[in-house]
């Protein structure tokens, strides 16, 4: 680790390699200078990224049995019938809609909230961002845990038993806090001079924030609403405690990771992988565009 | 209404806020207060629970049967945290200092396993460190490598599962810090002539490379005291020649605030998991949440799950007070959202 050396390959600071820096090294030690560190980043690259090409790689598995462990050959079938195991595509599914639902109930509740406290200054903002805080430095286990405890103590429905109710608030309330946090990132940088032209221009409140605000802080949004599907969808232990008998796609691969995971799953995961890798593609390119404009 | 809400200016943000912070009022603080009491209850779901505070019991029972799992949490993920942080560091330096045009596809990278299942991760694990694959076959390979030994089902396992599931977390916030430092301040460095660090450079990587190489040895049987030895030879030889005064006076103390988010965000979430000791450990590697979640889920013992978790919760609470009294909760979330 540490390897501050001399990095320098950033315009002028080039020349610096002419100052007297204690103690000569040879051609070897300006290699390594040059080439350890972007050779350590490929291996750190690779061994982040050898589990996801496991998982790409053993949906073209073609187990004899029912455990996808072992290399045994390249087939095609399972992506010509992805959903082709009984309780795939109804886990699929709901954690489709859980998703969409908290992610469209949890980047109104976070937007609302990061405007509050970007734009206004009361008392209580720091109970209130200790709050927002407090969700992402929980354990999940806690949450779900504690959740559980709640609606075991209430003990009647729509809480107890545990159902698609219950799931969808367990994914709102972990989701509102990245959400506020992303959309306050892109407020805080935020040109409020628009704002105010828009006011001289006779535009009430709601006018400006609708043509110039929101506008403006629409990547932001964008980017919290993403994180927040894509915390809804991958999670499990959370879930775990709020779903009581309904499966989502996450608790569909825990509850076959003992019997064997049907090759399906690999298909689904690797499909979820290109959906999430083509959206952030696409935000990146149209931000790009925004930028340009 | 325009003329409402300027006189009444606490409207607005109270409109605003509301829904948000009621929602987490009622569904995240609430149910911690509900742990809390029901970790003072005896009886079962069956009989129905009943509160009691003779039931403090409950905690001394939990203490006197789970402190080793306990002690386990708090040492697998401290490991995993110095783990995620030695592998993080120069990952992060190199994208943010080296990374050029690349930066961006770099950054990508470092997020894209998150696109897919942490579950499906965690299993490609078993895959790779099953008895029958490639990397096996290699270590085995390797000179006084008993043929018995083996890496799934091992502490090793368990403790690489999470230094791997939680590497971002600490990538991010360090990249996110070093990206912020002005290079200048390190070119000024360097006109006053801060040269290679001698001879600190080399006695920190004496005891990395030392500490690492000694683990190593430990886990594959070797003699694990000239393993060491080796390994804080090494260290010391990188030690010495890339670690500069410029960095250990300007780069590295500008980024602590982000070594300390990340050490945070990567400590926290690893303290409570469960997936990656049941799934790459053995009986023997049991953590706190493993407790937890059977208590939970399976012997529906809620009082005493309640007072386990709300020992955890404390101890996590500890840390954090402690982070952002260091630090400010602002900042801390500000690195969190870039997750």
């Amino acid at each position: 680790m540490a390897t501050a050396k001399t990095a320098a390959p950033r315009g002028e600071a080039r020349g610096a390699s002419a100052r007297p820096r204690g103690g000569a090294r040879g051609v070897l030690g300006r290699i390594a200078d040059r080439y350890l560190l972007i050779v350590y980043t490929l291996l750190a690259v690779i061994y982040l990224l050898l589990p996801v090409f496991v998982i790409i790689l053993f949906s073209f598995n073609n187990p004899p049995g029912r455990s996808n462990f072992l290399w045994s050959g390249f087939t095609l079938k399972y992506w010509l019938n992805p959903f082709g195991v009984s309780g795939l595509p109804e886990a699929v599914a709901l954690s489709l809609e859980i998703a969409f639902l908290s992610t469209l109930i949890s980047t109104i509740l976070g937007t609302l909230v990061a405007i509050a406290l970007e734009r206004y200054r009361f008392r209580g903002r720091a109970p209130i961002n200790a709050l927002i805080f407090l969700p992402m430095a929980t354990p999940e286990i806690i949450m779900g845990a504690s959740l559980l405890t709640l609606f075991v103590a209430i003990g009647a429905a729509p809480f107890f038993p545990l159902n698609f109710v219950t799931i969808l608030i367990a994914h709102v309330m972990f989701n509102i806090s990245y959400v506020v946090v992303t959309v306050r990132a892109r407020l805080a940088g935020f040109p409020r001079h628009l704002e105010e032209a828009a006011a001289d221009l006779y535009a009430n409140e709601w006018e400006t924030f609708r043509r110039v605000t929101f506008p403006l802080i629409l990547p932001g949004v964008v980017a919290g609403a993403l994180l927040a599907f894509s915390l809804s969808i991958d999670d499990f232990v959370i879930t775990n405690f709020s779903a009581g008998k309904t499966q989502t796609f996450p608790m569909f691969i825990y509850a076959k990771a003992k019997i064997g995971i049907p090759v399906q799953v690999n298909v689904i995961g690797t499909i979820i992988f290109l959906v999430a890798v083509g959206a952030v593609f696409v935000t990146t390119l149209a931000s790009r565009r925004s930028n340009k404009r | 209404m325009g003329t409402l809400l300027k006189r009444h200016r606490w409207i607005a943000p109270v409109a605003l806020l509301s829904p948000g912070v009621l929602w987490l009022l009622v569904f995240y603080l609430y149910p911690a207060v509900q742990m809390l009491q029901s970790s003072f209850w005896s009886g079962s779901l069956e009989t129905g629970f009943t509160f009691s505070f003779d039931n403090y019991t409950n905690y001394t029972k939990a203490l006197a049967s789970y402190a080793p799992m306990y002690g386990r949490s708090i040492m697998y993920a401290g490991a995993a945290t110095v783990l995620t942080f030695l592998i993080a560091y120069p990952l992060a330096y190199t994208i943010a200092f080296r990374g050029g045009r690349f930066k961006n596809v770099l950054l990508f990278l470092v997020v894209a396993p998150f696109f897919t299942s942490f579950l499906l991760r965690t299993i490609s694990w078993t895959i790779l460190l099953s008895d029958d694959s490639p990397i096996l076959r290699v270590i085995h390979m390797l000179p006084g490598v008993s043929p018995e030994f083996r890496l799934l089902a091992t502490p090793i396992a368990v403790i690489s599962g999470i230094t791997y599931a939680f590497l971002p977390f600490m990538t991010l916030p360090v990249y996110v810090a070093v990206e912020k430092i002005d290079f200048r301040l390190v070119e000024a460095a360097r006109d006053l002539y801060a040269g290679p660090w001698r001879p600190g450079g080399a006695i920190v990587g004496f005891v990395v490379g030392g500490g690492l190489a000694t683990v190593l040895g430990v886990a594959f049987e070797w003699d694990f005291l000239i393993t060491g030895i080796v390994g804080g030879i090494v260290g010391a030889g990188v030690g010495w020649f890339f670690i500069s005064e410029s960095f250990v006076r300007v780069t590295f103390p500008l980024s602590v605030p982000g070594v300390f988010a990340g050490s945070l965000l990567t400590f926290i979430p690893a303290i409570g998991d469960y997936i990656n000791a049941e799934l790459l450990g053995n009986p023997d590697t049991t953590m706190i949440g493993n407790v937890i979640q059977n208590k939970f889920l399976t012997q529906n013992d809620y009082p005493a799950a309640s007072a386990l978790s709300f020992m955890l919760m404390a101890g996590v609470l500890v840390v954090v007070a402690i982070y952002a009294r260091i630090l400010g909760t602002e900042e801390l979330s500000a690195s969190a959202g870039r997750i």
